[in-house]
């Protein structure tokens, strides 16, 4: 009955997102502004209609219904209530359900908000994405249905043909009840079960999802001939709203390999990790190169290409995760979805070339480069080392396609390669970070240029110096130090200055002056946070890379193994089943810092009985400076006497983690809402011009 | 739109898509799709169907065929072959161990030939599970993965039954039965061979 | 083998001395088992090879570098089932064995295919993945290069932006020495006055 209604809301929600773009098409071509605004409206009923069809999932998951066949494939009695509603994206079927709901509530929000300001776009936003509406909607109804019982007839054929039968089984299986209901489901992968993978999928749908909204918007501008006069506007907050949850997603992602996946890392540039980094990249570059159309109408057609290659890279990232095409050990199971969504990406690309080749006049710039040396060149230097660090891990991504089809082998490259690759690429990002703020709009003086960097190249001399002094010998690392202090000093006295002038003129209290400062002009500074958090990152990033430390080593009971600083001591071994089927062996050690003991960690395996899956779980010991990881190894087997460990020194890894809140922090300052800028957004859309002095926040 | 109202602002060259640019953009994509849908199109499973795949087999020590360290799947052409992938970690693959080496014997002289292929396994673990189950028909390790990427398996155990003319008449997964073997065996032999024997 | 023990082969006027030397049957045993000693030190060839305990992290870093052959991308140190360890073992034998990390992967590349491999072996197809980025990189850095400098050239002249946009049809505001806002850009430049 639950199921029936679910299936039921996601059926209605497809028809009208068919009629929506139908309605909107007649309204405009006939001035109907009810036609339009019915469209609008339609959009919102699927919203709640979707949203309505996630709940009822949820409550079959949350009753143990298992004559389902989702409910039955990812949950089982014995989980916590938490975990069960989890369970909604542990699966292909409800993760793509979930996936619609956040999509309708993107498209449904940006609907909402706009629609006043934009009259002019909006009705050819509502058909643009009511397209991508159509399609992810209707591979839930049509092949990936979450309300499917068991003991349903499966749609035989394969490609195309399912089209057909999916539907028609379907119907069958309305009229077919379940013969036997299990009595308990098979329970959640046990890799899902861990509070960052809880948070880790729907903030990567967020962001995925997130970044239909900009194209949406560019498309319609296009159409609607009103390019120049809204689309920045309308879609710079989205794009940074989109690009933050994805940013978070892919940290998330980080932060559980590395709490559970167990190899003491935390990135590993596998296919799936990196179809999540990929639209992060360009999506970074088109922040950055969109400032420039904003500032001096230029490049246009470059940021609406990058809007556009960005979500292609999110349909090709779902492709790529849910359609079986590259192997991971992220990747659900095999579908046949995949040749849907390369249909689907087919389309797009079609259609998004025939639009701006049609459009093009639109796209003119109104002004052009003057110098070197600008904040132009700046930015577009920016561009260029995203685009090639996502060219080359594109590249790397997808070079075993073709590989294999005309070689057979199969090719995988590691961590190895992209770090070789990657590693100078950023590099240079880290420079150009520093550097860019320092650079004007039109032209930079060589000469303030050079005085604006005395100071802090000389500073980060000091600091590699005084590192080369206390050991570090390393030359990429002193070369990463470097650049990273440079870009600091120079981010860091940015405020400085500013707060001083503030200081100086206005006679406020420096925190003060630092708050005021920051919140008239919150895109800048916002900015600056934002760097300051990848450069605390970085720094964190390449001293793990480069001076973590491992050791494996069976132990006896009561002996030790050392590593870095530490010892640590095989004290027993504990048994015990955790609340959710698993079977869980815990070892005890004792960790010493020269004599002193400084932790007792618990590193553990779990065995999960029903699905045969094994986990280790790794103990961490955190610190500003390092972090000392052991894991449970079950190699040779373990007893009360004996088990292998393995432990890891990972220096400055907590900077990671405490770089990517600083970041988060930074975006949300230059994203948060400014009252000169809702000014500035009415006196633009009432036709008014703005010159000089108004410009502040936005 | 200031394009008109303003004379000193130029249009740049850059931005006014050249065709050339349309065209390699359109090529790049077009390829892209092309091979990414290829892809797709391989990664399906695609077992062999009608004529088996040949491959070349290298007997592990103390295996042969006629007295040869070597030997192809054309040399079998003519007889009945069951086309076993194993490895010494498949637990499945116990369960058929002993009935494999049964019906080998007994079917030996009706001209069968039972072939056992090791698919990415430990040469030593090989030839302790082969001395453990004491198989003595001809077995090779898959070096390089050759073999059983030919023959696309999805996993171990897989049987491939061949018959006297090089076709595959039936492929099971999973552990085979006795019943299933025998009437397979039955049916190949009786069946016409090559016209040219 | 055994230099001294045939005296009767040695130039004539040594003979005289060597056997001297030699005469008696215990010294002599003494001496070639001595020599045998001493070769054995020199050249251990010659000797069993001694199989040496192989710690856990001398497999890992082999490990490392490999990719399990029938899991999901999965490096072989990680990998857990027991195929891996059979592998892990493998890589064990073979290091007290005396072969080095390389030839232990080669022997793998043999045996399960290049896909076993974390970092593909730079030759054939795979070469492309290294030559690629080594040369798109650059060449990509020099197109923009090239582009900026394009650009400028079309461009009128490098005027003073102040100039070019006094019209009044000009969309972009008036911008002096960084894009703060105004007010922050008075007091710094009226900061600059006074301290000139």
């Amino acid at each position: 009955m639950i199921a029936d209604l679910g299936y039921v809301a996601i059926l209605t929600a497809f028809l009208a997102s068919i009629y929506a773009p139908i309605a909107a098409f007649y309204g405009i071509r006939n001035n109907k502004t009810r036609w339009v605004e019915s469209a609008r409206n339609a959009i919102f009923v699927i919203f709640l209609l979707v949203a309505l069809a996630c709940g009822l999932l949820v409550i079959l998951l949350l009753t143990s219904d298992f004559s389902i066949t989702y409910v039955w494939e990812v949950s089982s009695r014995d989980m916590p209530a938490y975990l069960k509603v989890a369970a909604l994206w542990g699966g292909q079927r409800g993760s793509i359900l979930f996936f619609n709901f956040m999509l309708t509530a993107f498209t449904a929000a940006a609907m909402a908000r706009n629609w006043d300001n934009e009259r002019g776009i909006m009705p050819y936003a509502v058909i643009v994405g009511s397209f991508t509406l159509i399609f992810f909607l209707g591979l839930t109804l049509l092949m990936e249905n979450p309300f499917e019982r068991i003991g349903a007839a499966t749609a035989e054929g394969s490609g195309f043909d399912l089209l057909i039968s999916t539907p028609v089984t379907y119907v069958k299986n309305l009229f077919v009840r379940p013969g036997i209901v299990p009595e308990d489901g098979q329970g959640m992968r046990a890799l899902l079960r861990h509070p960052a993978m809880i948070i880790h999928p729907p903030m990567l749908y967020l962001g995925y999802t997130g970044f239909t909204v900009p194209f949406v918007f560019a498309m319609a501008a296009l159409m609607a001939g009103k390019f120049n006069e809204g689309w920045i506007r309308i879609t710079r907050r989205w794009t940074l709203v989109a690009w933050l949850f994805l940013g978070l997603g892919v940290v998330l992602g980080g932060r559980w390999a590395y709490d559970v996946l167990g190899w003491g890392g935390y990135w590993a540039w596998d296919a799936v990790e990196n179809s999540s980094l990929l639209p992060w990249l360009t999506g970074t570059a088109f922040l950055h190169s969109v400032m420039i159309q904003e500032k001096r109408g230029m490049f246009k057609g470059w940021n609406v290409g990058l809007i556009i290659i960005t979500y292609l890279l999110v349909v090709l990232g779902t492709l790529n995760v849910r359609g079986g095409l590259v192997s991971s050990v992220h990747a659900f199971a095999q579908s046949n979805i995949g040749w849907l969504l390369l249909a689907f990406l087919a389309y797009m690309i079609i259609f998004s070339i025939v639009l701006v080749y049609k459009r093009r006049d639109q796209l003119q710039s109104e002004n052009h480069i003057r110098s070197f040396l600008s904040r132009e060149t700046a930015f577009l230097g920016n561009n260029l080392l995203f685009l090639l660090i996502a060219a080359v891990t594109f590249f790397g991504t997808y070079y075993t396609v073709p590989t294999e089809l005309f070689t057979g082998q199969k090719v995988t490259l590691g961590i190895p390669y992209y770090e070789k690759v990657n590693g100078p690429l950023f590099g240079a990002l880290l420079l150009l970070m520093g550097i860019a703020p320092l650079m004007m709009w039109y032209r930079t003086s060589i000469g303030r240029l050079r005085k604006m960097t005395v100071g802090p190249a000389a500073g980060a001399t000091v600091i590699v110096i005084a590192m080369f002094i206390l050991g570090i010998r390393n030359w990429i690392a002193l070369l990463g130090y470097w650049i990273i202090s440079f870009s600091a000093f120079i981010t860091l006295l940015e405020f400085g200055r500013a707060m001083n002038a503030r200081v100086r003129s206005k006679g406020e209290n420096p925190f003060a002056a630092l708050a005021a400062l920051v919140a008239r002009n919150r895109r800048r500074y916002g900015g600056y946070v934002i760097h300051l958090g990848v450069l605390t990152m970085a720094m964190g990033i390449i001293s793990t890379e480069l001076y973590q430390q491992q050791t494996q080593m069976r132990l006896a009971r009561d002996e030790s193994l050392s590593i870095g600083d530490y010892t640590m001591v095989f004290k027993g071994i504990e048994q015990r089943m955790g609340n959710d089927d698993a079977q869980i062996t815990e070892a005890l050690v004792d960790v010493y810092r020269g004599d002193k003991l400084v932790r007792t960690l618990k590193p553990r395996t779990e065995f999960f009985t029903r699905t045969g899956e094994n986990m280790s779980i790794p103990a961490v010991r955190m610190t500003p400076t390092e972090d000392f990881y052991v894991l449970l190894i079950n190699w040779e087997g373990m007893s009360q006497n004996a088990a292998t460990f393995r432990a890891y020194v990972n220096p400055l890894i907590n900077w990671v983690w405490f770089g990517a809140f600083i970041f988060i922090f930074g975006t949300l300052i230059a994203a948060w809402p400014d009252p000169a800028d809702e000014k500035v957004t009415a006196m633009q859309s009432s036709g008014g011009r703005l010159v000089v002095g108004g410009v502040s926040g936005d | 739109m200031t394009e008109s109202a303003d004379p000193s602002a130029t249009n740049t060259p850059e931005l006014k898509k050249p065709p050339w640019a349309v065209i390699v953009i359109v090529a790049v994509s077009v390829i892209f799709v092309a091979v990414l849908a290829l892809g797709m199109f391989n990664s399906r499973v695609d077992r062999p169907d009608g004529v088996a795949p040949d491959f070349e087999m290298q007997f592990f020590d103390g295996y042969e065929w006629q007295d040869l360290p070597t030997a192809d799947l054309s040399d079998f052409q003519g007889r009945p072959v069951v086309l076993n992938f194993w490895a010494s970690w498949c637990v499945e693959c116990i369960r058929e161990a002993e009935l494999l080496e049964n019906l080998w014997q007994e079917y030996e002289d009706q001209g069968v030939v039972f072939l056992g292929i090791a698919y990415i396994d430990v040469e030593k673990n090989s030839l302790d599970y082969l001395e453990k189950y004491e198989i003595t028909y001809p077995n090779a390790p898959d070096l390089r993965t050759v073999i059983s990427g030919r023959y696309d398996i999805t996993g171990v155990p897989e049987t491939f039954f061949i018959d006297k003319n090089g076709d595959v008449e039936y492929i099971h997964l999973s552990a085979v039965t006795e019943p299933m073997v025998r009437s397979l065996l039955d049916d190949m032999l009786a069946a016409e061979g090559p016209a040219s024997s | 083998m055994l230099r001294s023990s045939m005296p009767n082969q040695l130039p004539g006027s040594q003979r005289l001395k060597n056997r001297k030397r030699f005469a008696g049957g215990l010294p002599m045993v003494a001496m070639i088992l001595l020599t045998m000693v001493l070769f054995l030190a020199v050249f251990p060839a010659f000797a069993q090879a001694p199989t040496r305990t192989v710690s856990d992290d001398e497999v890992n870093a082999v490990a490392k570098d490999l990719f399990c052959p029938i899991c999901e991308n999965t490096p072989l140190d990680v990998c857990e089932t027991q195929a891996c360890a059979d592998w892990r073992q493998v890589i064990r034998d073979k290091l007290s064995g005396g072969q080095s990390d390389d030839q232990i992967k080669d022997y793998f590349a043999d045996q399960y295919g290049v896909r076993a491999l974390a970092e593909p072996p730079a030759e054939g197809v795979t070469l492309l993945v290294w030559l690629v980025p080594l040369i798109a990189i650059p060449a990509a850095v020099i197109i923009f290069g090239l582009y900026l400098r394009n650009i400028r050239r079309a461009a009128p002249g490098g005027s003073e932006p102040a100039a070019v946009l006094s019209s009044p049809a000009a969309p972009e505001p008036v911008d002096s020495e960084t894009d703060q806002d105004p007010y922050t850009e008075r007091i710094e430049r009226e900061l600059r006055e006074m301290e000139e």
